[in-house]
C-alpha cells in the first residue's frame, strides 16, 4: 500500500504532529509526504530527512499558502490516483482538509485513529473517549486523521527521500485568507510538552491565572493549558483549551489546578502518564483519575509549590 | 437570504456514556437525548443573523429516528421557521449525511449552511467539510465569529495556534465552535408556537441517496481505566511525589 501524509508546517518549520502521522502511515505501507504551501522548499528538505519516507511531493503555489482546504483538497484528491491512503494529523488543519478530500474521493473518513489493526481496520475514540470503537473500512482508498498522542514520533533525521515538485489546480476562488492572531510563546508547545500546568475556572480572573499558573509553569519548564470554562471566561486564550473539543495531550505530568474534571476535559488529558490535581473539593471528579491529589485552596497551594520547587 | 441548519439528536452532554457489555456499542436505552451542543450554537447563530435582518428564513434539518422530531421542535422553539426530518432508524455516517444535505441544499437553495463542528457521539468532525466539497462551496470551520456582508462571509476560526480569519464567497458552509455564541433557551410561548410550525417528513429514498455504511463497527470497548491514585497532605509531600516520577528534577 502507498500512503500520502499531510505535512503540517508553520513559518518554514515542519511541525511535530507530522511525525506521529508518519508512524501511523508506516504501519500501512510505503510513506510519501505532501508539503503544500508557498515558498516551502525548506520544509520539503526537512520532510525528506524524516526516517522511513520514500518520497516527498512539494506543491509550491500561492494558492496553497495558509492551507486553504478549498484549494488543497483537490490537489490531494488528484495525488490519490497514485496512493491508497491519505493520512493527516488530527490538528485543526488536518481536520479542516481531510474530510474535504474524503468527500471528493467518495470515501468515509476514519477520524482520530488510535491504532492501526490492519490495512482496513483501526481503533478510534467515540463519545469523548468514553468508548473505543474498532472500525473496518470497506472503501478502496482510506482517508484518515491520526491522534498525535497515540503514535510514537518518527525520527526527524536519518532519511533521504527523493523530492518531487507537483502542481495542483490552483486557486478555486472560493475563499481567501484575511489574517491571523497567533500567540508566540517561549514555552513548550501544549501538544508536545512533557509537563503541562493547566488552570480552570477557579483561577477567577486573567490576572490571577497568569500570576499563579505562569510562574509554576516557568519553574517546571512546562506548557500552559486551560479548561473550557477558563477559556470562555477569558482567563486564557482559546488555543490553551484541553479536552474533547480542544487539544488532546498526553504529557509525562499533567497538573490540573482548580479544574473539576468534566468528561469533556478528561477526554483531552486522561492519557497523561501522571495526573496531579489540586482542588478544594475532595469529591471533585478530577480526583478519580488523578495519581496524586492535594485537597486545598489553590491560592495558598500554588504559590507555595512554585516557591519550594 | 435563506439559512439551513442541520441538527443532530445525540446523547445529552451531561450523561456519562456506558459501553454495552456485549461490545456492540453504547447503551442509549432510557438515556437523556438532546440537540448536539454545537448545533444549538448553529441555530443560535442563524437566529442572530435573522434578527440582524441579514437572513429571511431558517430551515432546520435532521437525519435520524422519529424522535429527532423533538430536536427539530427545539430548533423551531428557539426560532427556526420550519423543519425537515429525513427519517431513518439506521446510523447514518457523515458522508451519507452530507449527501442528503447536498440534495436538500439543491432543493432549498440556502446561501449559508451552518453546522456544528462535531457531533459529540461519533466525534467525527467531518460533515460540514464534506458538504463543502460536494457542493463546491467554501468552508469556514470551527467558527468563533461570523460576519455576513453582501456577497461574502468572514469567518474567524479557532485554530491550533490561535485565531485565523478567512473570507468566503456566498453560498458557503460554516461550522460552529463553542465560543461563537451562547444559545438561548426557548421560552414557553415559543415552545407552544413551535408546535404549529411546519415539519416536513422525508426519507433517504426520497432523495435517492444510498446511506449504506462504509465503516463497520467490529466492537466497542471501554477505555482502560486509570489506577486509583493517592492523596497527599501537604505541598512538601506533593513535591516528593513529583520528584519520584523522575520527570521533575
Ligand atoms: C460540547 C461541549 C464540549 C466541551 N469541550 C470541553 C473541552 O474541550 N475542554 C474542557 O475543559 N471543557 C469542555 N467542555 C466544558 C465542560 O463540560 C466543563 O464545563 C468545563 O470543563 C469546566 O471547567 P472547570 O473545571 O474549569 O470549571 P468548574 O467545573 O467550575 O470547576 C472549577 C473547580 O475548581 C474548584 N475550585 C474552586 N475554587 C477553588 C480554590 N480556591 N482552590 C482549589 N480549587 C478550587 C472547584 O471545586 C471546581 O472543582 C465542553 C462542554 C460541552 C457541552
Ligand atoms: N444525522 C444528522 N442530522 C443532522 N445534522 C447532522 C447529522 N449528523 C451530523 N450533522 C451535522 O454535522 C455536524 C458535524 O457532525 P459530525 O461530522 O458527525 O461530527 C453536526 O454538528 C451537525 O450539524
Amino acid at each position: 500500500m502507498k500512503t500520502l501524509v499531510w505535512v503540517e508546517h508553520e513559518e518554514g518549520q515542519l511541525k511535530d504532529a507530522t511525525l506521529s502521522a508518519v508512524t501511523a502511515a508506516s504501519k500501512l505501507g510505503e510513506v510519501h509526504l505532501l508539503v503544500a504551501g508557498q515558498n516551502v522548499g525548506d520544509v520539503g528538505a526537512q520532510a525528506a530527512k524524516i526516517a522511513g519516507v520514500g518520497k516527498v511531493h512539494v506543491a509550491d503555489d500561492a494558492a496553497f499558502a495558509h492551507g486553504l482546504a478549498e484549494n488543497v483538497a483537490p490537489l490531494i484528491a488528484g495525488l490519490m490516483d497514485h496512493h491508497d491512503a491519505f493520512l493527516a494529523p488530527s490538528t485543526t488543519t488536518g481536520k479542516n482538509i481531510a474530510p474535504r478530500v474524503a468527500a471528493l474521493l467518495d470515501v468515509m473518513q476514519i477520524s482520530d485513529i488510535l491504532s492501526v489493526e490492519s490495512d482496513d481496520t483501526f481503533t478510534r475514540p467515540i463519545y469523548a473517549g468514553n468508548a473505543i470503537a474498532t472500525v473496518k473500512s470497506s472503501d478502496s482508498k482510506k482517508v484518515i486523521t491520526v491522534r498525535g498522542t497515540a503514535f510514537e514520533k518518527a525520527a526527524a533525521e536519518g532519511g533521504s527521500a527523493q523530492v518531487e515538485a507537483v502542481s495542483g489546480t490552483g486557486d478555486k476562488g472560493l475563499s481567501s485568507f484575511v489574517g491571523q492572531e497567533v500567540a508566540h510563546s517561549e514555552r513548550p508547545e501544549l501538544t508536545s510538552a512533557n509537563i503541562i500546568v493547566s488552570g480552570g475556572r477557579a483561577l477567577g480572573s486573567s490576572e490571577q491565572f497568569h500570576a499563579l499558573i505562569d510562574p509554576l509553569a516557568d519553574k517546571l519548564g512546562a506548557a500552559v493549558g486551560a479548561s473550557r470554562a477558563a477559556v470562555d471566561a477569558g482567563y486564557a486564550p482559546n488555543d490553551y483549551q484541553v479536552g474533547q473539543t480542544g487539544k488532546i495531550v498526553a504529557p509525562g505530568i499533567y497538573i490540573a489546578i482548580g479544574i473539576s474534571g468534566a468528561i469533556q476535559h478528561l477526554a483531552g488529558m486522561k492519557d497523561s502518564k501522571v495526573i496531579v490535581a489540586i482542588n478544594k473539593d475532595e469529591d471533585a471528579p478530577i480526583f478519580q483519575v488523578a495519581d496524586i491529589g492535594l485537597v486545598g485552596d489553590l491560592f495558598k497551594i500554588v504559590p507555595e509549590l512554585t516557591e519550594k520547587l | 437570504m435563506k439559512l439551513l441548519v442541520p441538527v443532530k439528536r445525540v446523547i445529552d452532554y451531561n450523561v456519562k456514556p456506558r459501553v454495552k457489555a456485549d461490545g456492540t456499542g453504547v447503551d442509549l436505552a432510557n438515556v437523556k437525548m438532546s440537540m448536539n451542543p454545537f448545533d444549538e450554537i448553529a441555530v443560535e447563530e442563524a437566529i442572530r443573523l435573522k434578527e440582524k435582518g441579514l437572513a429571511t428564513e431558517i430551515v432546520a434539518v435532521s437525519i435520524g429516528p422519529a424522535k429527532a422530531q423533538e430536536t427539530l421542535r427545539t430548533a423551531l422553539a428557539m426560532g427556526a421557521d420550519r423543519a425537515i426530518l429525513v427519517q431513518t432508524d439506521a446510523d447514518v455516517e457523515p458522508l451519507a449525511v452530507a449527501k442528503l444535505l447536498q440534495k436538500i441544499v439543491e432543493e432549498e437553495q440556502p446561501q449559508l449552511v451552518i453546522l456544528g463542528k462535531q457531533a459529540i457521539d461519533d466525534d467525527s468532525n467531518q460533515t460540514g467539510q464534506m458538504l463543502g466539497a460536494l457542493l463546491g462551496w467554501g468552508q469556514g470551520t470551527f467558527a468563533s465569529k461570523v460576519e455576513v456582508d453582501g456577497q461574502a462571509v468572514s469567518v474567524t476560526r479557532e485554530v491550533d495556534g490561535g485565531l485565523e480569519t478567512v473570507k468566503l464567497n456566498l453560498p458557503a458552509i460554516v461550522t460552529t465552535d463553542l465560543r461563537l455564541n451562547e444559545p438561548r433557551y426557548a421560552s414557553l410561548p415559543n415552545i407552544m408556537k413551535a408546535k404549529s410550525k411546519l415539519l416536513a417528513q422525508k426519507t433517504p429514498e426520497d432523495y435517492g441517496v444510498d446511506i449504506a455504511p462504509r465503516l463497520s463497527i467490529l466492537k466497542v470497548v471501554e477505555p482502560s481505566k486509570r489506577q486509583a491514585g493517592v492523596k497527599v497532605g501537604s505541598v512538601d509531600e506533593l513535591i516528593d511525589k513529583l520528584r519520584e516520577t523522575g520527570v521533575v528534577g
